[in-house]
């Protein structure tokens, strides 16, 4: 393992994370399994990884009151519980040997959807841009089938009145995500709260912020008692680089075109979705594999 | 179900029975294997690129004239710390890679290194190899459940070995063990450069023209060093600590970077 690589990895996903305002673990993960570090190790230090770049972030929303605890609360109920299932998932997985193969079709569904998602929406934007149209904002309507589901909860900070069953379910899935994939989320999340549960934007991305946080840190030590998959060295040089990364990404960002840098962004994240693609579809070096099953370790 | 049952009850009563009669015919031969050892030891930093190790030994009690003749011969085998292992094969499924069959062996040797006075095929019938289990291609892998009727071990223990050999797990130096005089002998084996951390046992075997007259074992203990395997020990035996540790790093980091880089 080269250090140098992992610092270059760790601050370009960090740079690409400041720039766009994304966690990044989407990336970090499938960079690492390029770099044939385990599956099983690059999951569970992505994780860890989500844990630092997300605190800067939620804390300055914090201070900002952009923040809704009640509401985050609520979420992370869903989301450790999602956790707990997606970490028995995971070992199932493993020990039935479909734990790689799971983890690159995840990856290659997600990013191929969420890299289509962007492009089309940015390609909108930009044709809007070159007609010189104003930017029509879809107006939600008030109220749709998620409206009217029971056990309602009133949420001061976000000023809306709410049923807790979707906003657990969200919670939920996005905790097997989290589990599963090293991923913080908020990629879904985010389009999620905004355009399902119709929670003002404001308190969007710091509320996830704060779910995303205590999930991928429950889902660090779970992946550590559990799997003994997390690799501190590795996790704290993806870190560093991570954080440093973002500052840069965050200037950049804010000098340059937002439709243009989100189509770059979907092209990448195509790009990336795509090499997963192809390993699980060429011929591999050897069918056969071997692997130690650790019991009597 | 119940005649497995009976099956199981008549194979535990002749057992004991069957084992009689081995004990009384005496197969004893007057010779005899000792090997040693400087250590019992061995300390391994990370920057450990693989090594040799020399073991010394000796026969007792043997006859000159078949040692003269060349007509003993030594194998000795250094066996890693046994755990299961699961060989997998994967199929195409509609187009897509994917684990299918697999089998799992019982407690073998996560590494094995060979030295003997000759190819170890040459100096006995593979039968007699398999009793002994000693060599590469005749180390015992027992699969562990269900294995179907049986057709597909011969194709997983050679995938094992392959695999084996190829990571340089297992190694073999047919011409490893050398006669320093009469009935001394050295034997170099190689610890590979990925040699697993954990109780090793060399293990001396004594062929006299073909069969199998004595053996001798030592354990030898593997102890990695440093700051990597400090590491990897509190991941292993201290999961908790080491979990909440790099909760902490994390968290500490990114509030760091907040305080560091804050804008105002």
């Amino acid at each position: 393992m080269n250090i140098f690589i992992i610092l270059g990895m760790g601050a370009a996903v960090g740079f690409l994370s400041g720039m766009f305002g994304v966690g990044g673990g989407f990336l970090i993960t499938p960079l690492l399994i390029f770099y044939n570090i385990p599956p099983i190790v690059a999951v569970a230090t992505g994780a860890n990884q989500v844990v630092a770049s997300s605190i800067s972030g939620a804390l300055s929303h914090f201070r900002r009151g952009t923040l809704d605890v009640k509401l985050g609360t609520v979420l992370l109920f869903g989301g450790l519980a999602g956790a707990t299932v997606g970490i028995w998932i995971f070992s199932l997985l493993r020990s039935v040997g479909q734990l790689d193969l799971v983890i690159s079709l995840l990856y290659v569904v997600l990013l191929g959807t969420v890299g289509i998602l962007m492009l089309l929406e940015s390609i909108r934007a930009l044709r809007r841009a070159a007609k010189n149209q104003p930017v029509s904002l879809r107006r939600p309507g008030q109220h749709s089938w998620v409206h009217r589901l029971p056990l309602k909860m009133r949420f001061k900070k976000s000023k809306i009145y709410l049923s807790v069953i979707p906003v657990v379910g969200l919670g939920f899935g996005i905790g097997i995500l989290t589990s599963i994939m090293g991923v913080g989320g908020g990629f879904i999340m985010v389009p999620a709260m905004i355009y399902l549960l119709r929670i003002p934007t404001n308190v969007v991305v710091g509320t996830s912020l704060f779910q995303i946080i205590f999930v991928t840190a429950y889902t660090t030590m779970m992946q550590a008692t559990t799997n003994y998959s997390v690799d501190i060295v590795l996790a704290f040089i993806l870190m560093v680089a991570g954080v440093i990364g973002a500052q840069y990404g965050v200037r950049v960002g804010q000098k340059l075109r937002g439709e243009q840098l989100r189509a770059l962004l979907a092209l990448l994240v195509l790009a990336v979705g795509a090499r997963l693609a192809v390993d699980l579809v060429v011929t591999p070096a050897d069918v056969y594999s071997v692997v130690s099953e650790g019991v009597y370790r | 179900m119940r005649a497995v049952a009976a099956l199981l009850l008549a194979l535990g009563l002749a057992l004991p029975a069957a084992a009689q009669v081995l004990e009384d015919r005496p197969v004893e031969f007057p010779e005899k294997l000792e090997i040693g050892i400087s250590t019992d030891e061995i300390a391994i930093s990370s920057d450990f690129r693989g090594a040799d190790l020399t073991i010394f030994g000796a026969i007792e009690g043997y006859d000159p004239s078949l040692l003269a003749q060349r007509k003993y011969d030594i194998v000795v085998a250094l066996e890693g710390p046994k755990d299961n292992n699961t060989v997998r094969v994967k199929e195409r499924i509609f187009g897509i890679w994917v684990n299918r069959r697999s089998m799992t062996f019982e407690l073998v040797p996560e590494s094995y290194s060979l030295s003997s006075t000759r190819d170890v095929e040459t100096i006995a019938e593979p039968p007699v190899l398999n009793g002994v289990g000693v060599g590469i291609q005749h180390i015992r892998l027992s699969p562990i459940g269900y294995v179907g009727d049986g057709s597909t071990i011969t194709e997983f223990r050679e995938a094992f070995r392959r695999l084996k050999e190829s990571g340089g797990f297992y190694q073999r130096d047919p011409g490893g063990v050398q006669f320093i005089s009469a009935s001394l002998f050295k034997a170099t084996v190689k610890l590979p450069a990925s040699v697993p951390n954990g109780t090793h046992v060399v293990r001396a075997h004594l062929f006299r023209d073909g069969v199998f007259i004595a053996e001798k074992a030592l354990p030898l203990r593997v102890m990695k060093t440093g700051i990597e395997q400090m590491i990897s020990n509190a991941a292993y035996n201290n999961a908790l600590a080491y979990g909440a540790f790099s909760v902490l790093l994390a968290l500490l980091t990114g509030w760091l970077a907040s305080i560091v880089f804050r804008k105002d």
